[in-house]
Formats: structure tokens, sequence, C-alpha cells
């Protein structure tokens, strides 16, 4: 087996690829370089040099908004120049393959690469491919991984619970098809957090998870059983109905997170969601617009924590300073 | 041609039988065996010292890519993989393109691989048309063309009506049939082992009841037609244990495993390797340990190589869209020899599931070296070491997990129907 290929052999982040096998100082230091960076959106010019001339390319192979917009704002603050592309629509339509679409956008002198995919593994094939120097960084491949949100979540976690180390959370719903609980998953065992549960279906829920450090509940108000963070996850349209769940109103009776449900909680618990979000589904609006809701919060943090990762692997190491 | 191979260590599993004595070869037949017969004038003499002189393999599951894929493999590359790696007699599932589901498909198939005078070829004919699992092929015609057995490949038969009936057919005429166990269901969609690293990796699962519910019902049709079943790349430990239940009540089946699932786990799978992206999956530790213990103790009857030689492009892509398969002609016998290393198996028994056991299933007087059989041998150097990589290997398909791993035992002559076809003056 080769060795963890988003580290070079002296454990600089070379590319983004998962949060598994990362280790604990890498992560903090994504988090306190992306809270170097907060203040630069209260700058009256919010941008700082750190990545002029450089090219970085959004490919998303699979549609996104808020992923791909927070991308764009944040190499946008760092100056570098963002060509997104919306690779669905062209090339993969005209039967180029994924690594001939990568070639030639190489061949442009791209210089970082932000890529989604709807297959696991996506982001380590072009990462294997690239020249030295090209930096990989993983908006999401299949049900694989998501590490940048999973990074802006423990710096919301972080920021309202200010530790990791005596925390219980809870990870709530279509955790099988989910590469955004992956990679929290993974995030919180790193840093620490003593208690992680899956809360779901057995449907949802896939085989063996345990060995990743988790606790799994089918009951969702004993799961939630003085939580300090509730994680809800989006349940795609297409798992709604058929095999795997027989209708979204049984799904929202069993699983769906409603102030009652939640009161099971600690007072202060958090509640979190990736987005976009299924009200009615997954979370009552009455939760998603509460008081303990911090699911905007999460949207703005993105985009310190994905300038954090960029300006890491274009080897800015100190804090933004300007 | 009169061959001499002499001082080699001279293994027959039929027998156990592995003592250093000469071979005499003539007229495509073995014709002495220690002692050389009168009058025996030999045109050539092959210098066996040190080295080890066995029966030619015998791989029951061999993709040579022809008629259809040509773009993928060539009977003629394919064929040579087989002499180099000592491969003597082959055969070869029906999933080609068109599928062999026609005489007239078998017979030039025979006809190509015949003129190359090369490895022995046994085609399995398509068990139902197009194999799409609805209507029976015309068996006896096929049989007569050339093919030993009947099977689906990969391809599902859902219908188990259709299956009980072509087993009751196939039985008729005592054909056997050959059967790869994976519910098509539960297999949908799926790439890995149901366990660890698929959660790990995001990866679509196939869970190992995918494999034994197809096994319960193949095995329950063969009790019913008693229908000589074989059974193609088991992949579980409770896979392996329904073959012994149903192996000790006495129903007539056999089985095998291949060289992926003899020596590797989930685990290779590593960072998405797409080299193991294979079916059956590869399965946790556990399963390969009871499989490797069912080869040895003769529960499992046969090590395949399940040669399938895919286009590199096709393996440049991600883990779940990478086309299933590897390559393995040339790896069968030194992997072989690395079980039998590590688990301390004596050669005889070891070599046994590559040369006299698919033999045995393929009801053909190969895979043994005594006097009157067929002269088809294999002469290796088990001391020597060579290394998996594109270069060393012949086969079209560079396609192996095994790529760039060190491997012990190099065939360095390789006799067919008593010619010499292969020698590599370096093993």
């Amino acid at each position: 087996m080769k060795g963890n290929p988003q580290l070079t052999a002296e454990g600089q982040l070379q590319h983004l690829l998962t949060i598994e096998g990362l280790p604990r100082g890498v992560l903090l230091h994504i988090l306190d370089t992306a809270a170097s960076f907060e203040h630069v959106a209260q700058q009256e010019i919010k941008k700082v040099p750190l990545l002029q001339g450089k090219s970085v390319f959004n490919l998303f192979f699979e549609s996104s908004t808020r992923t791909r917009t927070t991308f764009e704002i944040a190499a946008k603050r760092l100056s570098a120049d963002v060509i997104n592309l919306n690779v669905n629509a062209s090339s993969q339509s005209k039967g180029e393959t994924l690594l001939d679409t990568v070639d030639n956008l190489s061949a442009m002198q791209a210089d970082m690469f932000v890529v989604r995919h709807a297959e696991s593994g996506a982001a380590h094939l072009i990462a294997n491919h690239v020249a030295p120097g090209i930096h990989v960084i993983n908006a999401g491949d299949g049900r694989h991984a998501h590490p940048t949100q999973a990074l802006l979540d423990m710096y919301t976690i972080r920021h309202f619970k200010k530790s990791f180390e005596s925390l219980k959370v809870a990870i709530v719903g279509d955790v099988q098809h989910s590469r955004v609980a992956r990679s929290q998953i993974h995030a919180l065992t790193t840093l620490h957090v003593p208690e992680v549960r899956v809360i779901g279906p057995k449907t949802l829920i896939p085989r063996d998870v345990e060995q990743l450090g988790v606790q799994v509940f089918h009951d969702m108000a004993q799961g939630l059983r003085d939580v300090d963070v509730v994680i809800m996850l989006r349940l795609q349209n297409e798992r709604m109905n058929g095999a795997l769940l027989p209708s979204r109103d049984e799904y929202f009776k069993y699983y769906g997170l409603t102030p009652a449900k939640l009161a099971r909680a600690k007072p202060d618990a958090i509640v979190m969601h990736p987005g976009p979000m299924n009200r009615g589904v997954e979370i009552d609006s009455e939760v998603a617009d509460g008081m303990q809701s911090v699911i905007l919060k999460q949207v703005t943090f993105g985009i310190a924590v994905r300038m954090a990762v960029m300006a890491i692997l274009a080897g800015e190491r100190s804090s933004a300073t300007s | 041609m009169k061959i001499q191979i002499s001082h080699g260590r001279v293994i027959n599993p039929a027998t156990g039988d592995d003592a250093v004595q000469d071979v005499f070869i003539a007229a495509g037949k073995i014709v002495g065996l220690g002692l050389q017969p009168a009058g025996f004038t030999p045109n050539r003499i092959i210098d066996a010292r040190h080295k080890i002189v066995m029966p030619g393999l015998v791989d029951l599951a061999a993709r040579l890519r022809e008629p259809g894929y040509e773009y993928l493999a060539k009977l003629e590359s394919e064929m040579f993989a087989a002499t180099v790696g000592g491969v003597t007699s082959l055969s070869c599932p029906p999933d080609t393109d068109p599928p062999l589901d026609e005489p007239g498909l078998v017979e030039m198939l025979k006809h190509r691989a015949k003129g190359r005078n090369q490895t022995n070829v046994y085609p399995l004919g398509a068990l139902t048309q197009q194999l799409q699992g609805t209507r029976l092929t015309e068996m006896g015609e096929l049989r007569e063309a050339g093919c030993v057995a009947f099977s689906q490949a990969n391809a599902p038969l859902m219908d188990t009506q259709v299956l009980s009936r072509a087993l009751d057919y196939a039985a008729t005429f005592g054909f056997a049939v050959w059967l790869q166990p994976l519910d098509p269901h539960l297999a949908r969609g799926g790439v890995a082992h149901d366990g660890e690293v698929a959660t790990r990796l995001g990866l679509p699962p196939i869970p190992a009841c995918a494999e034994t519910i197809a096994l319960s019902t193949i095995l329950h049709l063969v009790r019913h037609t008693q229908a000589h079943v074989h059974l193609c790349r088991l992949s579980s430990a409770a896979g392996l244990e329904l073959v012994r239940a149903a192996k000790q009540e006495g129903l007539p089946v056999t089985c095998d495993i291949s060289i992926n699932q003899l020596h590797l786990t989930e685990h290779d799978i590593g960072f998405f390797n797409p080299h193991c992206h294979l079916i059956p999956p590869l399965r946790s530790l556990r399963d390969r340990d009871a499989l490797r213990a069912g080869l040895a103790e003769g529960i499992v009857d046969a090590l395949v190589s399940d040669h399938s030689p895919v286009n590199a492009e096709t393996k440049q892509v991600p883990f779940e869209a990478a086309e299933p398969g590897a390559t393995g002609l040339e790896l069968l016998l030194p992997l072989a020899l690395q079980w039998a290393r590590e688990s301390g198996i004596a050669l005889p028994q070891a070599l046994s599931r590559i040369t006299a056991d698919p033999a045995r299933i393929l009801g053909i007087p190969a895979g043994q070296i005594t006097l009157g059989s067929p002269a088809d041998v294999c002469i290796f150097n088990p001391a020597q070491e060579w290394v998996v990589t594109p270069q060393s290997l012949k086969s079209q398909g560079k396609n192996t997990p095994f790529l760039n791993l060190p491997l012990q035992g190099k065939v360095s002559h390789t006799i067919v129907g008593g010619f010499l076809i292969y020698e590599d003056a370096r093993a």
C-alpha cells in the first residue's frame, strides 16, 4: 500500500484529499490559519495577495452552488485567478476522459485544482496524475470524502465550544451515502472528541462503521441525549421513496430534527447542517432557524477555512499579514 | 521430436511422486521416466538440473478476448502469455462478443487456437443464448463443436426456473455447468466487499451474502437436478462452508478460487488502487485465510488465474468506474508456489491444484506426468526471482494488483504435445 498521497515525505500537505490519515497538528494548523483570515472579510478591500498570479481551476464534475462559490470567493480573496469549469456540460459529454481533461487544464498552467466528482476516489486519481507542484483539493468525491466541509465544521465547533476534548457529537441521517459524514468522523476522532455518535436507520448506516470510532444509534431520542453538537445530514431526494426508506414523512417522524428531539441534547447544544437543507425532511424549520442553529455561520466560516487550505497548499505557512 | 529432460526434480502431483529423474518424450507422449526406453535417441536434451519438471498447468479461467474484444487482447498475445506461464491447457469463458453460443463461433475459436500450435484451448459454451439467461443454447451441438462445459461467465441468470431447466437439460447429457455464484440484486452497483474498507472509502458494497444466497440457490438446484456443477471464483468463508457441506452431502460439485482471492484482501485496495477492482470483490482477511485453508484441504479443488486483460485506460478512472479484472496467466505458477511456501504445503499437493485437479474438472487427460500421458510439461526454476512489471508481462493486459511485486519461480520451458513451444534461456 502506498503512503498517504496527500503528504510529502516531510509531512507537508501537498494535496487535500481526505481527512483520514492527517495528523492532528495539520488539522489544527489549518483551523488556526483560518482564524487568522477571518479579519480579511472585515477589511474594506477583502483581499490578501498570497495567491497572486496563481490559477485556481474549479473543476466540478457534479453540480454545486455553495461549495463552488465559497471556493471561488476564497481564491479571489487570496488574489488568485479563478476559472470555473462545469465539466458535466462540456468535455465529458464529448467523451474526453477525466485525466485528459486534467492534462489539458494543466497545460494551461493550472496551479491548483478544486475537484468535485460523483465517484469515490476521483480526487486521489487526479492527485496521483498531476505534475509535482500542482495541488489538488477534494471538494467532494462520491461517498468518500469532503475534507473542507469537515474542516469548516470543526472550525464552527471550536468557535462555539472552544475545545474538542470533552464533547459529545451526534451525526444524524444518511451516513451511508455521505462523504460529509465520513470526513467529519475522521476529523472529530483525530481532534480527540471522546464521543462521536451516528444516528439513522440501518439502511443508511454503513457496515462496520464502528471501526471508524463511532457509536451507532437507531433511536434518535437516545442518540441525542446530552450531546453538545448535532450535525444533520442532507437526505437526497432519490433516497426518500424506495427500498432505503418508505417515505419522507416517515423519515421525518423518526429522524427529522424537531424542537422536541433537540430538547434531549444539552441546552446549549449547537445544530449544524452542511446544506442544502430539506426543511421538513431532515430538519424542522423551527430548529433550522432557531437559536441553536449555527448553519449560516458554517457557510461564513467556510470561506476562511478554504482560504487557509489554499494558502497552506501554496506554501504560505505563516498567517496572513496585510 | 524426441526430447530428453535430464536431471530435473520431477513432480507428478496426481500420485505425489517427487524424485530426480529423467523424462523421455516421443510422439507427443511421455515414453519413459527414469529409464531411457530402448532405442530412444533424443533430438534435444534439456538440462533441468536444479529445476522442477511438472505437468503443464491447467487453468480453468483465462479470457483470451476473442472473438470481439481484440482491442483488449488477442489470441496471439494471450496464448503466448499462457506458454510463458507454463500453462498448457486452459478453458475460456463464453463472455466474448458475440458470446460462444453458436457452434460456428466455437469451431472458429478452436481452429484459430489450434493453428497456433500452442496451449490447448477448451472453450466453455454459453449456457443461455446471448448469455441473457432466458433461452437455452444448443448444448449438444456446442459440445460437438468442442465445448467442454457450459457457463454464464459473469452474466446473471436471475430466473431460477431457467436455471433449473438448464441444469436438468445439461444433466440429461452429462454436461457440466459452471456457475459463478453472485446474486445480481445484492451485487448491483457494488464494487468492494461490504466491510471496513468500503465504508472508509465510500465504495458501494457487495455483501458476502450476495455469494451465499446465489450458492444456496445453486446447491438446492443441484440436489434437485443432480447436474454436475463447478462453482467458479469463491470469495467468502461462508461460501466455502456451504460448499464443504454440499460435498459432505455428496452433491456433484467442485469449485475454484482465483490467485487474487488467494493472496489479497479488501485492505489491498489502499487508496483506491483500481487493479483491486475485481469481481468477486476482495474480501476480509478472515475470508482469505479460510479460502487458503480450503485450497490446502481440497474443499477448493482448483486455483485459477481468472485472467482478464483490460485496457490501461479503463483502469485510469475512479475506482468504481474502473473495468474489473486482472491479468493472471503468467502469475498462476509463482503465486501457487508462494502460497505453498507461506502455508507450508508440500509441492506435489500445491501443484495438484493447478494441474491434476483442474484437469479432472475439465475431464481431460492432462495434468500428469506418467507413462503414456500427453507430453504437456512445464519446467521451471524455483529459485529465480523476478518482478511483475508491464515489461515482464507478455499478456497485452498489464493490469494486475501484483504489479511491482517480486515473485519467485520462473518457467524455463513449456512443452505441449511433445513440442517445445517456449524456452527462456535466462530461467
